[in-house]
């Protein structure tokens, strides 16, 4: 049995009197596919938004890679290599779309005023080598939208948008990727081309994903485990077939007594 | 080709333009030139004028066509202030784009920071034997620290309530110039005559048969920091720190998940910004030759995020047309001249409603493919 790439250990979030999340334990094996499942208002995003350091936990300990990584700000938690996309869209509309993978790859970036402003000869080798990056990425997900990367991303369909959401979270080459809802507002087929080439892209990158989902065919066929929540508690744990015959599960989603 | 073409045509009409506009003496002429600029300026919106010309071709054709345009005026001492002034207020627009168009941090106190780089000029010049061309950097670098007192507040709140710090620190900050009595109270404060090596700014130009008002230096040397500025905003825009302040603007949360340290680029657009506004006002206090604490009031602040808006935030050859109308229009037309804010805020309202992204619209990032 490997060490797991992430180990939460009794996480929990509290809103003034309500706890969103409670004393979660999860683990997530490099490499893997985790489906989190569970009802509207479970604490999914929540779990996620505490993993990036945007809530802080309340209690518990997160380890990434062995290391302690609770309380990090937002910006630690990406340049140690966790990525996210957001349940709504939160691409820059106004940026083209190769702007809004630039600012996914900001932590491979040189942001000093010398090579920005006065060394522009290297800053345009940058400019075409991360050029380069972001086609060949684009490429897998949809080869016309590669070659569109200077139009606006708010000139592209949604499922456009989705797909350029996850690439902006792929193209610093994260060990983790947080995929929040990515079938949300796209047909069965389409959600079912992206998730093929995301775990297309898994594969060659050997990258570990939690994925967080509604559509259970999408679950089912992706994961190899998942973890079920509600009211912010681990109510299960396990493949999709072991979860989905699970009483508290079935409990949970059709409320049958 | 043909672009390059577009560009010279347009500078030339605008350098013929201003040239007329600002000879012009009867309200009828003036009224009938303006209505012609209108006319022309709703035709170019219907044509599609080919815009690829090279960037650094089209800012020497706008610089020659300044050039050109003080030379014709090289005896009208008031044309010629009237061109310095404009350029001078385009410099510290730059610099509120940077803040104010880029990372969004929101500066409704840049007539302050003009202020604070014309008293640095004036008491350095005053004070000091500082060679004056450091003494405009000076002024740069004075704003850029008075600006760190705005930091902590401008950082802890967001939207109205951080336009709200900067609407209190003009106001602070003209009250404090009215009871300061080192820095001249209501009466306010001259400079020493601008030197820099032999050139004497205050005197007349002579060179051989050629004679000139001694506006001219101040032309040329407003035309300098202008292009320093202007190249320095470009390339900032077109950079990867371009790239992570539009993101700051946008979406703050978006951009903190992806590791850009929010309050670090605020800080730096707002420092930068204020750098380039105190340069502007060094150089026009030296250029007035006298301040006070009248030329720097709230209002002037709201005249420049109005040019702003009417530009088109965060196009710098936007906001230099913007800056152009509202200098000269008053100017020129004097029945306005007593209903010019009156003016201005019409004008803002009928662009915001018509025409929200500006009178030039700024354009999409094209960081890779040919170059522009």
């Amino acid at each position: 049995m490997t060490a797991p790439l992430l180990r939460c250990r009794g996480v929990t979030r509290r809103f003034g009197g309500l706890v969103a999340l409670d004393a979660l334990d999860i683990d997530v094996e490099p490499g893997s596919v985790m489906g989190l499942i569970g009802p509207n208002g479970s604490g999914k995003t929540t779990f996620f938004n505490v993993l990036t350091g945007l809530f802080p936990a309340s209690a518990g300990e997160i380890r990434f890679g062995g290391a302690p990584i609770t309380g990090l700000e937002p910006q630690a938690v990406y340049r140690i290599g966790i990525a996210r996309t957001f349940q709504r869209s939160r691409l820059c509309l106004p940026l083209s779309i190769f702007d809004n993978l630039m600012i996914g790859n900001h932590r491979h970036l040189d942001h000093g005023l010398w090579f920005n402003l006065v060394d522009r000869k290297a800053l345009r080798r940058a400019v075409e080598e991360n050029f380069a990056a972001a086609r060949e990425l684009l490429r897998i997900f949809d080869p016309p939208l590669a070659d569109r990367l200077l139009d606006p991303a708010g000139r592209i369909p949604m499922i456009d948008r989705r797909r350029v959401e996850v690439c902006r979270a792929l193209i610093s080459r994260p060990k983790l990727l947080l995929l929040d809802e990515p079938s949300a507002g796209m047909t069965h087929d389409e959600t079912m081309r992206l998730m093929d080439d995301i775990l297309n892209v898994q594969r060659r990158l050997d990258l570990t994903i939690i994925l967080i989902e509604h559509e259970m065919s999408v679950i089912e066929r992706i994961t190899r485990r998942c973890v079920v929540l509600n009211y912010g508690r681990k109510i299960a744990e396990g493949t999709y077939a072991e979860v989905s015959r699970d009483p508290s599960v079935r409990q949970a989603y059709l409320g049958l007594e | 080709m043909k672009a390059v073409a577009a560009a010279a045509l347009t500078v030339a009409a605008a350098t013929a333009f201003t040239w007329f506009l600002l000879r012009a003496e009867s309200q009828g002429a003036i009224a009938l030139l303006i209505a012609l600029a209108v006319v022309a300026g709703v035709a170019l919106t219907r044509v599609n004028l080919p815009a690829d010309a090279p960037e650094s071709l089209t800012q020497g054709l706008a610089i020659a066509g300044v050039a050109v345009l003080a030379m014709l005026l090289r005896e009208d001492d008031f044309s010629l202030l009237l061109i310095t002034r404009i350029l001078i207020v385009i410099v510290a627009c730059l610099g509120l784009t940077v803040q104010f168009g880029y990372a969004g941090v929101v500066n409704f106190a840049g007539a302050s920071f003009l202020g604070v780089g014309g008293y640095t000029a004036a008491v350095l010049s005053r004070a000091t034997a500082l060679p004056h061309l450091l003494i405009l950097f000076c002024g740069g670098a004075a704003a850029a620290l008075a600006g760190t007192v705005l930091l902590l507040p401008v950082l802890r709140t967001k939207g109205h309530y951080a336009a709200l710090v900067t609407v209190a620190f003009a106001l602070l900050f003209r009250t404090f110039l009215e009871v300061n009595d080192t820095l001249g109270g209501p009466q306010g404060l001259k400079p020493r005559e601008l030197a820099i090596g032999p050139l004497h700014f205050n005197d007349p130009v002579q060179f051989g048969p050629f004679e000139g008002s001694f506006y001219l230096r101040y032309v040329a040397l407003a035309l300098v920091l202008l292009a320093l500025a202007f190249a320095f905003v470009q390339r900032l825009e077109r950079s990867f720190i371009g790239i992570a302040l539009d993101a700051v603007r946008l979406d703050e949360i978006a951009a903190a998940t992806f590791g850009l340290d929010i309050a670090r680029w605020k800080i730096a657009a707002f420092t930068l910004g204020n750098f380039v506004i105190g340069v502007a006002g060094a150089l026009s206090a030296f250029m007035i030759g006298f301040i006070a604490p009248n030329n720097y009031t709230f209002a002037e602040s709201l005249i420049f995020v109005s040019i702003l808006l009417l530009g088109g935030i965060g196009n710098p050859w936007g906001l230099s047309l913007a800056t152009a109308i509202v200098i000269l229009l008053p100017e020129k037309l004097q029945v306005i001249q007593e209903y010019r804010f009156l003016l201005f805020g019409a004008m803002v309202i009928l662009i915001l409603l018509f025409r929200p992204a500006g009178l030039v619209p700024r354009p999409l990032r094209r960081l890779a493919g040919p170059k522009p």
